[in-house]
């Protein structure tokens, strides 16, 4: 199946819930909304001629520039990507989802954005959705254990966004 | 013989035990590094495990947004520790794959001559380790003898032993040295009936039948479901290795190369014949199956280094031009996994046009094969979790990065 009818199909069948596609890069993926993304993911792993059984990684890409004069020259505006990879053991194919989400919830600095859990689909997904939530800050509604995995349950700041600042101190020990 | 029963609880039932929590690691010798479990007890069931990770974070992952590919090629070693080579190669692929770039055939041939040397060197441990954790001694020893030889093989290749930046974008460092062939050559010569020792010291003792067959059942939907790979989700009889099923930038490296995928069909392996025969106590993916898996990939890799010694002195080329440092990236994102020892590991590259990525990510292998802890250790002993966490064979470098 080429890439834009398969595009297509999902369209067709997905409405306005998948908002676009890039079939230019290496990896092409499909963007998906933040509303749809379970019912999509559900579709993908259920349909026997896709059947998308395997989640090879969930991750995010914050889009931020901190410095003023870049930040006028991108092409973008500030936003946080969450991307999924999937694999068919049966069918031996790959595909990337692109979910696109504001860096903070209604854009109140300090409000992490929210996703829909995909942890009941693919179980992969409950342990590298802490990991996003840990170090990219975005909480995942419905999953099961939404806690910090990597950095102490205390931490302070979603270490791999752009704007991020090292504490100055932690338990008395020197951050910077 | 199996321990898991459906309700943990109801077999003491005329035993009055206290539920206990008790603290496994993260300093505990069978936890392979600094894992922490948090076993929940009643009597010598264990109930509910919980894992806690993050002991060995090193924010690798920040750190390859703040430096060039080739600069970040070190940070790779330090994540599976035990299989330096394989972490570079996987990096090196994802580079090039952005670049579209691809290696001389010597320079293929080269690669998995060096990775295949790393995955016996990284089995090895898997196997010495997963004897201390079961209780016997000696096979450790045994295995670090000959896992030091290969580290003296790398050492004469690229001077370290185990933090190597060997193979790197565009290539590798360096041309194997002149003799270095015969070497290899002698090794696995002598490795070749070793081998046959270990499966007598272990794969076909009675006592390590008893402590691994059956215990740790894992099921192919689940393992599939939990996203595990490598010798942990073959074990469990799923055919898929990546070197054959893999991106075609991977399996380009295998091409002319003769394997055939270490999984169970109809209750055998490939060319087991030469092996001990899977004990009648074994199920289909318990800790036995998975061990297993990895004794015959140690013989698979002894085979595919010859036939990569064969191609090798055969191609005539270059091994490859590293890529410059500082060289600039073109706009665009490229994930790939690759198989390395202990299952895919999957890099993640966005760059936006400058030397330096946007965002580097590793996926690692071992951090899904350890989230099956939880389910697999749900109503076993408490001796059985070393075992069922031996036999995920997981290195902490790895999981928090």
């Amino acid at each position: 199946m080429s890439g834009q009818t398969f595009v297509d199909q999902l369209k067709q069948k997905f409405g306005d819930l998948v908002t676009g596609a890039n079939l230019e890069n290496i990896d092409p993926w499909i963007e998906v909304s933040p509303e749809g993304i379970l019912e999509v993911c559900a579709h993908l792993r259920d349909e026997p001629s896709l059947a998308f059984d395997y989640l090879n990684s969930v991750t995010a890409v914050d889009y931020l520039h901190t410095d003023k004069k870049k930040a006028a020259k991108a092409d973008w505006e500030p936003h946080i990507e969450v991307v999924y990879h999937l694999f068919s053991m049966q069918h031996k194919h790959s595909l990337v989802l692109k979910v696109m989400l504001p860096r903070w919830q209604n854009d109140e600095a300090g409000t992490l954005p929210e996703l829909a859990s995909v942890a009941k689909i693919w179980s992969t997904a409950d342990w590298h959705e802490r990991e996003v939530y840990d170090l990219l800050g975005i909480r995942f509604t419905g999953h099961p254990n939404m806690k910090r995995i990597l950095c102490p349950e205390d931490w302070v700041g979603h270490p791999l966004r752009k704007d991020y600042e090292m504490p100055l101190e932690y338990h008395g020990i020197r951050g910077r | 013989m199996s321990t898991t029963v459906d309700d943990p609880r109801v077999i003491e039932i005329d035993v009055r035990t206290d539920e206990m929590l008790i603290n496994m690691g993260p300093q505990h010798p069978s936890t392979h590094g600094v894992l922490r479990l948090v076993l929940r007890t009643d009597g010598e069931i264990v109930s509910e495990v919980t894992p806690h990770i993050g002991y060995l974070h090193r924010s690798a992952e920040k750190i390859g947004e703040n430096l060039t590919p080739r600069q970040w090629i070190p940070y790779t070693d330090r994540m599976d520790y035990l299989a330096g080579m394989n972490m570079n190669l996987g990096w090196a692929l994802t580079v090039e794959k952005l670049l579209k770039y691809e290696p001389p055939a010597r320079g293929r041939h080269l690669r998995v001559i060096i990775s295949e040397l790393g995955r016996i060197a990284s089995h090895l441990v898997a196997m010495g380790t997963y004897g201390l954790d079961l209780g016997t001694f000696s096979p450790f020893l045994y295995a670090f003898r000959e896992r030091e030889k290969i580290l003296d093989m790398f050492e004469e290749v690229c001077g370290a032993r185990l933090t190597y930046s060997y193979i790197t974008v565009g290539g590798a460092t360096a041309d194997l040295p002149a003799g270095w062939l015969d070497t290899c050559e002698k090794f696995l010569d002598q490795l070749l009936p070793i081998i046959q020792e270990y499966h007598t010291l272990l794969t076909s003792n009675a006592i390590f039948i008893k402590r691994t067959a059956g215990i740790g059942v894992m099921s192919a939907e689940m393992a599939i479901d939990y996203g595990t790979s490598g010798p942990v989700l073959r074990g469990s009889g799923v055919d898929h290795d990546l070197r054959r099923d893999g991106e075609e930038i991977y399996t380009a490296m295998y091409e002319g190369y003769a394997f055939e995928v270490i999984a169970e069909k109809a209750g055998h392996y490939p060319n087991d014949h030469k092996y001990p025969p899977i004990p009648k106590e074994a199920v289909l993916g318990d800790c036995w199956h998975r061990f297993y898996v990895r004794m015959l990939e140690v013989m698979q890799s002894i085979d595919l280094v010859r036939q990569g010694i064969d191609h090798y002195r055969t191609t005539s080329g270059s091994y490859g031009e590293p890529m410059k440092l500082n060289q600039k990236l073109p706009k665009g994102e490229v994930y790939l996994e690759t198989e390395a020892p202990r299952g895919q590991m999957g890099f993640y590259l966005v760059s936006d046009g400058n030397a330096i990525p946007w965002r580097a990510r590793a996926r690692s292998s071992s951090f899904c094969n350890l989230m099956v802890t939880a389910p697999l250790c749900a109503g076993a002993l408490i001796a059985d979790v070393p075992a069922v966490v031996g036999s995920l064979d997981v290195v902490m470098g790895e999981i928090d990065r």
